[in-house]
């Protein structure tokens, strides 16, 4: 566990988060900070010590496969920045021939 | 008469017994918060319109002779839960027109106990922060001492129960955002087991941790608040699916038969003599009523901030993927669509909610997963195994809420410093177990200014809210210390 990996402008790409010149100067000090702390971890013996996602007990959860009131239509497009009738509205996604 | 200094029990009582009515209870609390906003500033929006109308409704149901839980209680909701029709915005800018299609279970749970939503409060963006300094909207002082923070995640929520804006609060708590704002306002703040109170409505942070839960100004009303939401949601594939014992009813005057586990990785000496003492005290006290104190270990208590701080925020990178711009919020244009997101992720984001989807993102590609994100996952698994064992030799365990008293504005400048407030919390959060803050005394801060609260933290293991509650009821009425100082505004009427 080492911070020396640390390409911040690397992950912020796959963030899909438009960092300045600064951010990635100051996020990438902060973080190789934050990653110095939780090297700590390395102290552990973890290897026969299974993974927990989730505490208490849960289980797979499964519902009759019926129609149900949904939310209304009109109120959800709403909350999209762009609409144009009953769709939300994104920039090209497939390039032109 | 209206007031709005009693406690949710009291008025729920009054409202039911016709005394007052909902609606004069909602025009009184209208009145403080137009009074005391200014120097406060916990809500980012007030439901002046619908709370009277929701009172109206709810005064013609108890005149029809209907009866509820909290009639007529004004309750804050933190800003990261839906109420249909109003501006839900996290304390963010990526949502800060966003309106809300539906209601959080938990919030309609509320209603349909008779409290009325009377603003949504400011919070650290997304919940990610630990003093509210991270609201993108506004600003929320302390009202114990008004150049100090509140807290945080749910720092706005703290801020109204204490200004008497409210008289409960809904907060959210993923490592300490409900106790750590309760400890630094004079407040009861209660995280119950995870899977208690569906999240269904509640804009998620870290999945795996986030817990919605009450913020009162007593115990009693905090269990009342409880007892209201906690059960079994359809909507939300984690909400437990047992038998909820209510606990309001049961809340005991003394501790006898009662073992509290004193955490012997938690030495209070080194948080300096004065606040050491608070929790001696504190210890002696709950002695007094009849407890045995006994000593516990957690041996990896220091390894849960490491560990919090890749299991969290490797959540948060998967939950905030959806503010892309597309669905929700804000959009800034750019050249294709990945532009577009990205722009509108640097536009909408603040600067904590960006380093923590980096380091999240980080824990999570390709190369580092095992060695972050699957290695705190061990780690948590031998936290919860340390409380396991703990609870072998106790029924609750005993620990300081906070290092430290609330602290002044931007005196936490650098990230971890800030994450080390939630050192006494997150350990609880991992194991999912439920967890309050109750007050336990004053300290004079070293840099001046009148004395401010500190918090005692009580632990239970997973499922035990009733003797939890039960306790720190029994440890509230016998100390008192809530009542011992006021807040800088001008005293609610009695």
């Amino acid at each position: 566990m080492s911070s020396e990996n640390l390409d911040i402008a690397y992950v912020a790409k796959l963030a899909r988060i438009a960092l300045t010149d600064d951010e990635v100067e100051r996020f990438g000090a902060q973080l190789g900070d934050l990653l110095g702390h939780v090297a700590t971890l390395a102290d552990l013996d973890l290897d026969s010590i299974p993974a927990t996602a989730q505490v208490v007990e849960s289980r797979n959860v499964v519902r009759e496969d019926c129609e149900r009131p949904s939310l209304d239509r009109e109120t959800v497009l709403n909350g999209a920045p762009q609409r144009q009738g009953a769709f939300v509205r994104v920039p090209r996604i497939i390039g032109q021939a | 008469m209206a007031t709005i200094a009693k406690s949710a029990a009291e008025i729920a009582r009054a409202v039911n017994a016709r005394e007052c009515s909902a609606r004069e209870m909602i025009d009184a609390t209208m009145a403080r918060i137009e009074a005391v906003e200014p120097q406060v500033g916990a809500y980012l929006s007030v439901l002046e319109r619908q709370a009277r109308e929701s009172a109206d409704a709810l005064d013609a149901r108890i005149a029809a002779g209907e009866r509820f839980p909290l009639a007529g209680v004004p309750l804050a909701v933190k800003d990261n839960l839906a109420l249909e029709g109003t501006v839900t915005t996290c304390g963010s800018k990526m949502l800060e027109r966003w309106v809300a299609p539906y209601t959080a279970t938990a919030v309609r749970s509320m209603l349909a106990a008779g409290a009325i939503p009377v603003g949504k409060a400011n919070m650290d963006e997304f919940a990610m922060g630990s003093s509210c300094e991270n609201s993108a909207l506004g600003v929320t002082r302390n009202p114990y001492d008004l150049q100090r923070v509140p807290g945080g995640s749910s720092g706005g929520s703290a801020a109204s129960v204490a200004a008497h804006e409210a008289t409960i609060a809904l907060g959210s708590d993923t490592g300490g955002s409900i106790r750590e704002p309760a400890a630094f306002c004079n407040l009861v703040g209660f995280k119950p087991t995870y899977g208690r109170i569906s999240r269904y409505g509640l804009i998620a942070f870290a999945s795996s941790l986030d817990q919605i839960g009450p913020l009162a100004r007593s115990v009693e009303d905090a269990a009342l608040a409880y007892d209201a939401m906690a059960g079994f949601d359809p909507m939300d594939a984690t909400s437990l699916d047992r038998a909820v014992e209510p606990t309001a009813g049961t809340l005991r005057e003394d501790l006898h038969g009662l073992r509290i586990g004193v955490v012997k990785q938690f030495d209070t000496h080194k948080l300096g003599a004065d606040i050491d003492d608070v929790y001696d005290r504190a210890l002696h006290d709950l002695e007094a009523l009849g407890a045995e104190i006994v000593e516990v270990e957690l041996p990896t208590a220091d390894y849960g901030l490491a560990t919090y701080y890749l299991i969290a925020p490797a959540e948060c990178s998967s939950n905030l993927a959806r503010f892309d711009g597309v669905r929700y919020g804000l959009r800034v244009e750019g050249a294709d669509v990945a532009e577009m997101n990205e722009r509108t992720r640097a536009a909408g984001f603040g600067p904590e909610v960006k380093r923590r989807i980096l380091i999240g993102t980080y824990a999570l590609s390709s190369g580092y997963y095992d060695a972050y994100y699957v290695r705190a996952q061990k780690a948590r698994t031998l936290v919860a195994r340390d409380f396991a064992k703990a609870f072998e030799k106790c029924d609750l365990i005993a620990a300081p809420a906070t290092s430290s008293p609330a602290f002044r504005f931007k005196s936490k400048s650098d990230p971890y410093s800030m994450y080390l407030m939630d050192y006494y919390t997150i350990p609880m959060s991992l194991a999912g177990l439920p967890a309050l803050s109750v007050p336990c005394g004053w300290v004079s801060p070293e840099e001046g200014g009148p004395p401010m609260p500190l918090g005692l933290q009580l632990t239970a293991p997973l499922f035990a809210e009733r003797p939890l509650l039960a306790a720190a009821h029994a440890y509230e009425r016998a100390t008192m210390h809530a009542a011992k100082h006021e807040t800088q505004l001008p005293e609610a009427a009695r």
